[in-house]
Protein backbone atom coordinates (compact mmCIF):
# COMPACT_ATOMS: atom_id res chain seq x y z
CA UNK A 1 0.00 0.00 0.00
CA UNK A 2 1.35 3.39 -0.98
CA UNK A 3 -0.75 5.45 1.44
CA UNK A 4 -0.40 5.15 5.22
CA UNK A 5 -3.61 7.02 6.02
CA UNK A 6 -6.53 8.83 4.45
CA UNK A 7 -5.01 12.25 5.08
CA UNK A 8 -1.83 11.11 3.37
CA UNK A 9 -3.92 10.00 0.40
CA UNK A 10 -5.76 13.34 0.25
CA UNK A 11 -2.53 15.26 0.59
CA UNK A 12 -1.01 13.54 -2.50
CA UNK A 13 2.53 14.27 -1.38
CA UNK A 14 1.78 17.99 -1.20
CA UNK A 15 0.10 18.08 -4.64
CA UNK A 16 -3.44 17.51 -3.35
CA UNK A 17 -4.79 20.79 -4.69
CA UNK A 18 -3.52 20.08 -8.21
CA UNK A 19 -4.49 16.40 -8.34
CA UNK A 20 -7.96 16.78 -6.81
CA UNK A 21 -8.52 20.03 -8.67
CA UNK A 22 -8.01 18.06 -11.88
CA UNK A 23 -10.07 15.01 -10.95
CA UNK A 24 -12.84 17.10 -9.40
CA UNK A 25 -13.51 19.10 -12.56
CA UNK A 26 -13.25 15.94 -14.71
CA UNK A 27 -15.85 14.25 -12.51
CA UNK A 28 -18.24 17.22 -12.47
CA UNK A 29 -18.18 17.68 -16.25
CA UNK A 30 -18.37 13.96 -17.06
CA UNK A 31 -21.43 13.61 -14.81
CA UNK A 32 -23.08 16.84 -15.99
CA UNK A 33 -22.74 16.14 -19.71
CA UNK A 34 -24.72 12.86 -19.78
CA UNK A 35 -27.39 14.44 -17.54
CA UNK A 36 -27.75 17.33 -19.99
CA UNK A 37 -27.91 14.88 -22.92
CA UNK A 38 -30.59 12.84 -21.13
CA UNK A 39 -32.57 16.00 -20.40
CA UNK A 40 -32.44 16.95 -24.08
CA UNK A 41 -33.52 13.46 -25.13
CA UNK A 42 -36.51 13.42 -22.78
CA UNK A 43 -37.54 16.90 -23.86
CA UNK A 44 -37.37 15.90 -27.53
CA UNK A 45 -39.48 12.81 -26.87
CA UNK A 46 -42.17 14.67 -24.94
CA UNK A 47 -42.26 17.47 -27.53
CA UNK A 48 -42.76 14.94 -30.30
CA UNK A 49 -45.66 13.56 -28.28
CA UNK A 50 -47.14 17.01 -27.73
CA UNK A 51 -46.98 17.82 -31.43
CA UNK A 52 -48.87 14.60 -32.10
CA UNK A 53 -51.62 15.43 -29.59
CA UNK A 54 -52.08 18.91 -31.02
CA UNK A 55 -52.51 17.41 -34.47
CA UNK A 56 -55.16 14.95 -33.36
CA UNK A 57 -57.21 17.66 -31.63
CA UNK B 1 -31.54 -7.05 -51.27
CA UNK B 2 -28.46 -5.43 -52.76
CA UNK B 3 -25.16 -5.07 -50.97
CA UNK B 4 -25.23 -1.30 -50.79
CA UNK B 5 -28.63 -1.54 -49.16
CA UNK B 6 -27.19 -3.59 -46.32
CA UNK B 7 -24.17 -1.32 -46.00
CA UNK B 8 -26.39 1.70 -45.45
CA UNK B 9 -28.87 -0.12 -43.26
CA UNK B 10 -27.74 1.71 -40.12
CA UNK B 11 -27.69 4.99 -41.99
CA UNK B 12 -31.46 5.03 -41.50
CA UNK B 13 -32.10 7.08 -38.35
CA UNK B 14 -34.74 4.58 -37.16
CA UNK B 15 -32.26 1.68 -37.28
CA UNK B 16 -29.56 3.72 -35.58
CA UNK B 17 -32.03 4.76 -32.91
CA UNK B 18 -32.88 1.15 -32.09
CA UNK B 19 -29.30 -0.14 -32.18
CA UNK B 20 -27.88 2.70 -30.07
CA UNK B 21 -30.69 2.28 -27.56
CA UNK B 22 -29.70 -1.36 -27.15
CA UNK B 23 -25.99 -0.53 -26.80
CA UNK B 24 -26.30 2.37 -24.33
CA UNK B 25 -26.51 0.47 -21.02
CA UNK B 26 -23.54 -1.71 -22.03
CA UNK B 27 -21.46 1.32 -22.96
CA UNK B 28 -22.16 2.94 -19.59
CA UNK B 29 -21.28 -0.27 -17.81
CA UNK B 30 -18.03 -0.45 -19.77
CA UNK B 31 -17.19 3.21 -19.06
CA UNK B 32 -17.81 2.95 -15.31
CA UNK B 33 -16.10 -0.42 -14.97
CA UNK B 34 -12.93 0.67 -16.76
CA UNK B 35 -12.86 4.01 -14.92
CA UNK B 36 -13.06 2.29 -11.53
CA UNK B 37 -10.29 -0.15 -12.55
CA UNK B 38 -8.15 2.67 -13.97
CA UNK B 39 -8.51 4.82 -10.87
CA UNK B 40 -7.71 1.87 -8.63
CA UNK B 41 -4.52 1.04 -10.54
CA UNK B 42 -3.63 4.73 -10.87
CA UNK B 43 -4.04 5.66 -7.22
CA UNK B 44 -3.29 2.45 -5.34
CA UNK B 45 -0.92 0.37 -7.46
CA UNK B 46 1.09 2.89 -9.46
CA UNK B 47 4.07 4.14 -7.44
CA UNK B 48 4.95 7.75 -6.68
CA UNK B 49 7.11 9.21 -9.45
CA UNK B 50 10.75 9.78 -8.55
CA UNK B 51 10.98 13.30 -10.01
CA UNK B 52 7.40 14.61 -10.10
CA UNK B 53 6.06 13.10 -6.89
CA UNK B 54 2.32 12.44 -6.91
CA UNK B 55 1.48 15.37 -9.21
CA UNK B 56 2.09 13.05 -12.18
CA UNK B 57 -1.14 11.18 -11.33
CA UNK B 58 -2.94 13.89 -13.30
CA UNK B 59 -1.68 12.04 -16.39
CA UNK B 60 -4.38 9.37 -15.99
CA UNK B 61 -7.03 11.88 -17.03
CA UNK B 62 -4.89 14.43 -18.88
CA UNK B 63 -3.60 12.19 -21.66
CA UNK B 64 -6.87 10.30 -22.33
CA UNK B 65 -8.76 13.64 -22.45
CA UNK B 66 -6.21 15.09 -24.87
CA UNK B 67 -6.40 11.98 -27.09
CA UNK B 68 -10.20 12.10 -27.13
CA UNK B 69 -10.15 15.81 -27.98
CA UNK B 70 -8.24 15.06 -31.19
CA UNK B 71 -9.98 11.78 -32.11
CA UNK B 72 -13.45 13.27 -31.61
CA UNK B 73 -12.53 16.24 -33.78
CA UNK B 74 -11.45 13.98 -36.63
CA UNK B 75 -14.62 11.90 -36.20
CA UNK B 76 -16.72 15.08 -36.21
CA UNK B 77 -15.05 16.44 -39.35
CA UNK B 78 -15.28 13.03 -41.05
CA UNK B 79 -19.00 12.55 -40.39
CA UNK B 80 -19.77 16.19 -41.21
CA UNK B 81 -18.05 15.91 -44.59
CA UNK B 82 -19.62 12.52 -45.29
CA UNK B 83 -23.04 13.92 -44.39
CA UNK B 84 -22.44 16.76 -46.82
CA UNK B 85 -20.94 14.76 -49.70
CA UNK B 86 -23.30 11.75 -49.50
CA UNK B 87 -26.28 13.81 -48.34
CA UNK B 88 -26.61 11.53 -45.34
CA UNK B 89 -28.75 13.10 -42.63
CA UNK B 90 -27.67 10.79 -39.85
CA UNK B 91 -23.95 11.46 -40.46
CA UNK B 92 -24.56 15.20 -40.06
CA UNK B 93 -26.46 14.59 -36.85
CA UNK B 94 -23.61 12.46 -35.46
CA UNK B 95 -21.17 15.26 -36.33
CA UNK B 96 -23.24 17.75 -34.37
CA UNK B 97 -23.59 15.34 -31.46
CA UNK B 98 -19.81 14.88 -31.28
CA UNK B 99 -18.96 18.59 -30.94
CA UNK B 100 -19.94 19.27 -27.30
CA UNK B 101 -18.18 16.12 -26.07
CA UNK B 102 -15.04 17.01 -28.03
CA UNK B 103 -15.13 20.56 -26.67
CA UNK B 104 -15.49 19.22 -23.13
CA UNK B 105 -12.48 16.91 -23.48
CA UNK B 106 -10.44 19.74 -25.00
CA UNK B 107 -11.30 21.94 -22.03
CA UNK B 108 -10.40 19.11 -19.64
CA UNK B 109 -7.05 18.55 -21.37
CA UNK B 110 -6.27 22.26 -20.97
CA UNK B 111 -7.58 22.44 -17.39
CA UNK B 112 -5.73 19.36 -16.13
CA UNK B 113 -2.67 20.51 -18.08
CA UNK B 114 -2.71 23.87 -16.28
CA UNK B 115 -2.99 22.14 -12.91
CA UNK B 116 -0.10 19.88 -13.85
CA UNK B 117 1.98 22.67 -15.37
CA UNK B 118 1.92 24.84 -12.26
CA UNK B 119 3.78 22.41 -9.97
CA UNK B 120 6.08 20.99 -12.70
CA UNK B 121 6.89 24.02 -14.90
CA UNK B 122 6.01 26.76 -12.43
CA UNK B 123 3.36 28.22 -14.77
CA UNK B 124 -0.35 27.58 -15.33
CA UNK B 125 -0.03 28.52 -18.96
CA UNK B 126 2.72 29.13 -21.52
CA UNK B 127 2.31 30.04 -25.20
CA UNK B 128 3.97 26.83 -26.27
CA UNK B 129 3.07 25.15 -29.59
CA UNK B 130 1.26 22.20 -28.02
CA UNK B 131 -0.80 24.31 -25.63
CA UNK B 132 -1.61 26.99 -28.19
CA UNK B 133 -2.73 24.51 -30.87
CA UNK B 134 -4.90 22.70 -28.30
CA UNK B 135 -6.49 26.05 -27.38
CA UNK B 136 -7.19 26.63 -31.09
CA UNK B 137 -8.91 23.22 -31.12
CA UNK B 138 -11.25 24.42 -28.38
CA UNK B 139 -12.09 27.52 -30.44
CA UNK B 140 -12.71 25.34 -33.51
CA UNK B 141 -15.22 23.22 -31.58
CA UNK B 142 -16.94 26.32 -30.18
CA UNK B 143 -16.92 27.99 -33.61
CA UNK B 144 -18.45 24.90 -35.23
CA UNK B 145 -21.19 24.74 -32.58
CA UNK B 146 -21.96 28.45 -32.87
CA UNK B 147 -22.03 28.28 -36.67
CA UNK B 148 -24.43 25.34 -36.98
CA UNK B 149 -26.72 26.84 -34.34
CA UNK B 150 -26.81 30.23 -36.02
CA UNK B 151 -28.18 29.04 -39.39
CA UNK B 152 -31.90 28.25 -39.35
CA UNK B 153 -31.98 25.98 -42.41
CA UNK B 154 -30.82 22.70 -40.85
CA UNK B 155 -29.16 21.17 -43.91
CA UNK B 156 -27.45 24.44 -44.88
CA UNK B 157 -26.15 24.68 -41.32
CA UNK B 158 -24.83 21.11 -41.62
CA UNK B 159 -23.00 21.98 -44.85
CA UNK B 160 -21.48 25.18 -43.47
CA UNK B 161 -20.37 23.28 -40.38
CA UNK B 162 -18.78 20.57 -42.52
CA UNK B 163 -16.68 23.15 -44.36
CA UNK B 164 -15.48 24.71 -41.10
CA UNK B 165 -14.75 21.30 -39.55
CA UNK B 166 -12.82 20.20 -42.65
CA UNK B 167 -10.61 23.31 -42.74
CA UNK B 168 -10.03 23.07 -39.00
CA UNK B 169 -8.91 19.43 -39.29
CA UNK B 170 -5.45 20.66 -40.36
CA UNK B 171 -4.97 21.68 -36.74
CA UNK B 172 -5.08 18.08 -35.46
CA UNK B 173 -1.77 16.90 -36.97
CA UNK B 174 -0.28 20.21 -35.86
CA UNK B 175 -1.25 19.42 -32.25
CA UNK B 176 -0.01 15.88 -32.53
CA UNK B 177 3.38 16.68 -34.05
CA UNK B 178 3.88 20.05 -32.31
CA UNK B 179 6.19 18.53 -29.72
CA UNK B 180 8.41 17.19 -32.53
CA UNK B 181 8.29 20.13 -34.93
CA UNK B 182 8.97 22.80 -32.36
CA UNK B 183 11.26 22.80 -29.39
CA UNK B 184 8.60 23.26 -26.76
CA UNK B 185 8.18 23.09 -23.03
CA UNK B 186 5.57 20.36 -23.34
CA UNK B 187 7.18 16.94 -23.22
CA UNK B 188 7.22 14.57 -26.18
CA UNK B 189 5.02 11.52 -26.59
CA UNK B 190 5.24 9.03 -23.73
CA UNK B 191 3.70 6.31 -25.84
CA UNK B 192 4.68 5.67 -29.41
CA UNK B 193 4.01 2.89 -31.87
CA UNK B 194 7.69 2.37 -32.55
CA UNK B 195 9.36 2.43 -29.14
CA UNK B 196 8.79 0.93 -25.73
CA UNK B 197 6.77 3.19 -23.43
CA UNK B 198 8.88 5.40 -21.18
CA UNK B 199 6.91 4.74 -18.04
CA UNK B 200 6.31 2.09 -15.35
CA UNK B 201 3.94 -0.75 -16.30
CA UNK B 202 1.29 0.13 -13.70
CA UNK B 203 1.31 3.78 -14.77
CA UNK B 204 0.79 2.75 -18.37
CA UNK B 205 -1.97 0.30 -17.43
CA UNK B 206 -3.87 2.97 -15.50
CA UNK B 207 -3.64 5.37 -18.42
CA UNK B 208 -4.86 2.79 -20.92
CA UNK B 209 -7.74 1.68 -18.67
CA UNK B 210 -8.85 5.31 -18.38
CA UNK B 211 -8.55 5.69 -22.14
CA UNK B 212 -10.94 2.76 -22.72
CA UNK B 213 -13.32 4.32 -20.17
CA UNK B 214 -13.21 7.67 -21.99
CA UNK B 215 -13.86 5.96 -25.34
CA UNK B 216 -16.91 4.13 -23.96
CA UNK B 217 -18.11 7.34 -22.31
CA UNK B 218 -17.77 9.22 -25.61
CA UNK B 219 -19.74 6.62 -27.56
CA UNK B 220 -22.47 6.59 -24.90
CA UNK B 221 -22.94 10.33 -24.56
CA UNK B 222 -22.70 10.95 -28.32
CA UNK B 223 -25.30 8.22 -28.92
CA UNK B 224 -27.59 9.87 -26.37
CA UNK B 225 -27.26 13.24 -28.05
CA UNK B 226 -27.71 11.77 -31.54
CA UNK B 227 -30.93 10.08 -30.40
CA UNK B 228 -32.23 13.43 -29.12
CA UNK B 229 -31.27 15.08 -32.43
CA UNK B 230 -33.09 12.35 -34.37
CA UNK B 231 -36.27 12.93 -32.37
CA UNK B 232 -35.98 16.69 -32.85
CA UNK B 233 -35.42 16.51 -36.59
CA UNK B 234 -37.50 13.51 -37.65
CA UNK B 235 -40.64 14.48 -35.77
CA UNK B 236 -42.71 14.31 -38.96
CA UNK B 237 -41.84 10.71 -39.76
CA UNK B 238 -44.22 7.88 -38.99
CA UNK B 239 -41.82 5.91 -36.80
CA UNK B 240 -41.09 8.89 -34.50
CA UNK B 241 -44.84 9.58 -34.26
CA UNK B 242 -45.44 5.96 -33.26
CA UNK B 243 -42.61 6.13 -30.75
CA UNK B 244 -43.88 9.39 -29.24
CA UNK B 245 -47.45 8.16 -28.96
CA UNK B 246 -46.24 4.99 -27.22
CA UNK B 247 -44.16 7.12 -24.82
CA UNK B 248 -47.13 9.35 -23.95
CA UNK B 249 -49.33 6.26 -23.49
CA UNK B 250 -46.83 4.88 -20.98
CA UNK B 251 -46.85 8.14 -19.04
CA UNK B 252 -50.64 8.08 -18.61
Amino acid sequence: MIWGSLSEFLNMGGYGLYVWGSYGVVLVLMVAEPLLARHRFRKALSQAGQALEQESE
Amino acid sequence: MSRSFRLFMFAAPSRFYALSGFLLPWLWLLAIGFAVAGLYVGFFLAPTDATQGDSYRIIFVHVPAAWMSMILYLAMAGWAVFGWAANARLASMVARALAPTGAMFTFLALWTGALWGKPTWGAWWVWDARLTSELILLFLYLGYMALVESIDDVRRADHAGALLALIGAINVPIIYFSVKWWNTLHQGATISMTAAPKMAATMLQAMLLMTVAFWAYSFAVVFMRTRALILERERQTQWVMDLASRATEEKK
